[in-house]
């Protein structure tokens, strides 16, 4: 089947490329009389593009003839296929009628130029729209896999419940429990991690970012900025074990040593490394938005007498305040649609703690729990990700747009 | 705030010399002969990495007037015009050598902090650049960082103050809360003088103040300098000749890096000495 589908693309190729040539070729010759005669009389399309609307018409026409052969043959029952011999005929055979028909046209007022642009725009469109309908088809998959979800169990429920145990019977005679699907805790364990993220990455990146651009020198900057930004290309699972395997040791024996008992898997552990993570989206943006204060701010400020520290933090950081804002806001939320780490390094249990030495559960955590493993993809248990995906979905969208927002007019402000 | 010289110098100084700062509008005096000097440079070159972008001035300026430095692009004026608070000092890879005494001492001494120095010499730019805060904040900014006010109503009273000298506090007194990047081109301009007048300077320089002004919001800010010179000994660089002509006492002019007439500006817009000068001034070159 490879094979054959290889051919006939090859095939395809093959007389696309002769359509061109021989276009071209007759276009040359049809045209030849309008050049350097000094009539003043012009023709209205290159050759080559003579070529190329013969081309484009006869890999058009052999496209659909494939397509149409690969139609009749997936269609289940009579297993009548056509062979591949009369594919590949039929093509060649229709490229060659399409390409003598479209000869005729080759004329001095022919517009092949105007056909061929119109070609080239709808085919940049219809990429465009390829990725637009991508995006809308996930979103109404989420939508429409969550509505049957919230058929079985109430949304009010669902938005409001603190118990959280999705566990329900596989088979009517299997004993089990009844599931419930209160999101609370879920919701509350994914705001923590993120809240210590948060709380280790905005210091960090915010030094970083004033130092980069208030403070150091260009050799300086030239190293460090790099350096930082590797932290970005780490993989997520990298940073996953070195949360388990490490972060979370090193918590549960400082506690132990002062006479605490924590889990190795917990919220400072896995929000901690998350931090670390997100430190270049913060510093890197903030570092843009901070360069982006017009110096004469501070030339303002150091004609008064301030010193630099007062230029910087009562002119430069309150300048750049909302772009830092929408980098933090940013950051939060590639923290709240984060997997890897916390699935490795934040626990499964649903617990309703606002303390960051216990284990908690992240929405991303709970997706991946729901659907990993054997699982009906129609009882409440499966469906439930897609309603925390669709919350999830929701959230992060929420924060970019207000990101985005906030970034754009601070950058209007100064132009 | 650290005064680098006595008050009372400062007053002697004044004292020897009233008739002088009466008559300095008339007298013809050539670059050297002034006794209220606020500053005397002498060799004064500033270098910009090798690039040597004045090449020795020796000047006067007087105290409580208005000097102005005019000169084609790139003559060096506006360079000058940052030696006297050191803003080059800000600018990697410039360096300023030669002697610039300001009332009798070496402003570029070692003993001398610049944070101070620009405390005690104010500074306007081109563009208008309000910070982004309120009216009050942008104002109260250099008491703030200076300590100048003990209490709330201190400052509230050098807020005032301030935005009155600069012509500003009819326009303001009731927003003082909105942001100085709303107001228009030619107030932010005037806020901007008032936050400097604020920390109480004894010299505003300015550098093509009214470049961004369209004509009415220009005359009200030579209005607004005209009033200043009597407390401020100001020194403004500017393109416009008649700016000039209308507001300054002396005038000097630049060109190369080169200071090649100093004098009064009547005489110096009426009779120039050097061709150079007469080429510029009416239009030649430029």
């Amino acid at each position: 089947m490879g094979n054959y589908t290889a051919s006939i693309i090859a095939l395809i190729a093959i007389v696309t490329a002769l359509a061109y040539f021989y276009g071209r070729r007759v276009a040359r010759k049809r045209l030849a009389v309008f050049t350097g005669n000094g009539t003043g009389k012009r023709f209205h399309s290159q050759p080559n593009y003579h070529g190329l609307f013969l081309g484009g018409s006869a890999a058009f026409t052999a496209l659909v003839i494939f397509a149409a052969g690969m139609f009749v043959n997936a269609q289940p029952g009579d297993g009548a296929a056509i062979p591949p011999h009369l594919v590949a005929m039929a093509i060649a055979l229709s490229a060659v009628a399409v390409t003598l028909m479209n000869t005729r046209l080759i004329r001095s007022d022919f517009r092949a130029r105007r056909y061929v642009e119109f070609f080239i725009n709808s085919a940049l469109l219809l990429c465009s729209v390829i990725a637009v309908l991508t995006t809308l088809g996930i979103v109404l998959s989420l939508l429409f896999e969550s509505l049957r979800f919230f058929e079985q169990v109430s949304i009010f429920e669902f938005l409001t419940g603190l118990q959280w145990s999705p566990q329900t019977a596989l088979r009517e005679d299997q004993a089990g429990q009844s599931g419930s699907f209160g999101a609370i805790p879920i919701f509350a364990g994914t705001f923590l991690v993120m809240a210590v993220a948060i709380f280790v990455a905005a210091p960090i990146g915010l030094m970083i970012a004033i130092y980069l651009s208030e403070y150091a020198t260009k050799r300086t900057r030239g190293i460090v900025k790099p350096a930082i930004e590797i932290l970005a290309g780490v993989p997520t699972v990298v940073y996953g074990f070195f949360a388990l395997l490490t972060v979370g040791p090193t918590v549960r024996a400082f506690a132990e040593s002062l006479g605490f008992a924590v889990p190795t898997q917990s919220a400072i552990a896995a929000g901690s490394v998350m931090g670390i993570m997100i430190i270049p989206f913060i510093s890197s943006l903030s570092d843009d938005v901070i360069n982006a204060v017009p110096q004469t701010l501070r030339d303002g400020s150091y004609a008064l007498g301030a010193t630099k520290s007062e230029t910087m933090t009562k002119v430069v950081f309150a300048g750049a305040l909302p772009g830092i804002i929408g980098a933090l806001l940013l950051a939060v939320s590639r923290a709240i649609g984060e997997t890897m780490i916390v699935v490795m390094a934040a626990g499964r249990a649903a617990n309703l703690t606002g303390n960051p030495f216990e284990a908690v559960t992240t929405v991303t955590v709970q997706i991946v729990a729901l659907l990993t493993g054997d699982q009906e993809f129609d009882s409440p248990k499966t469906l439930a990700a897609f309603a925390l995906g669709l919350v999830l979905f929701v959230i992060t969208l929420v924060l970019n747009v207000i990101a985005l927002l906030v970034v754009r007019k601070y950058r209007e402000r100064y132009e | 705030m650290t005064q680098l010289l006595t008050s009372t110098n400062k007053v002697s100084y004044r004292a020897l010399t009233p008739e002088l700062e009466l008559m300095g509008q008339v007298n013809v005096t050539t670059e050297t002969e002034f006794d209220n000097a606020k500053f005397t440079c002498r060799d004064v070159r500033v270098h910009y990495g090798s690039l040597e972008a004045l090449h020795g001035i020796d000047m006067n300026i007087q105290d409580n007037g208005v000097t102005a430095l005019i000169g084609p692009s790139g003559c060096g004026k506006s360079s000058f015009l940052r030696v006297f608070n050191r803003m080059n000092d800000t600018i990697t890879g410039a360096r300023v050598s030669g002697e610039v005494l300001m009332d009798g001492q070496d402003i570029y001494s070692n003993d001398i902090d610049p944070v101070l120095l620009r405390a005690r010499v104010g500074m306007v730019f081109q563009k208008p650049n309000p910070f982004p805060k309120s009216i009050y904040d942008n104002v109260a900014y250099g008491p703030r960082i200076h300590g100048l006010a003990e209490t709330r109503v201190e400052l509230d009273g050098i807020v005032e103050t301030s935005l009155r000298k600069g012509g500003l506090w009819e326009e303001v007194k009731d927003r003082l809360d909105d942001p100085g990047t709303g107001l228009s081109g030619g107030q932010q301009q005037r806020l901007v003088i008032a936050r400097a007048i604020a920390v109480d300077p004894e010299v505003i320089l300015m550098d093509e103040p009214a470049s961004a002004l369209d004509p009415i919001a220009t005359a009200k800010l030579e209005v607004l300098i005209d009033e200043l010179k009597e407390n401020y000994c100001i020194v403004i660089v500017t393109h416009s000749m008649a700016q000039a002509a209308r507001i300054s006492q002396k005038t000097a002019f630049f060109h190369m890096g080169d200071l090649v007439e100093y004098g009064e500006t009547a005489k110096i817009f009426s009779n120039p000495e050097d061709k150079r000068t007469q080429d510029y001034i009416t239009g030649r070159t430029g």
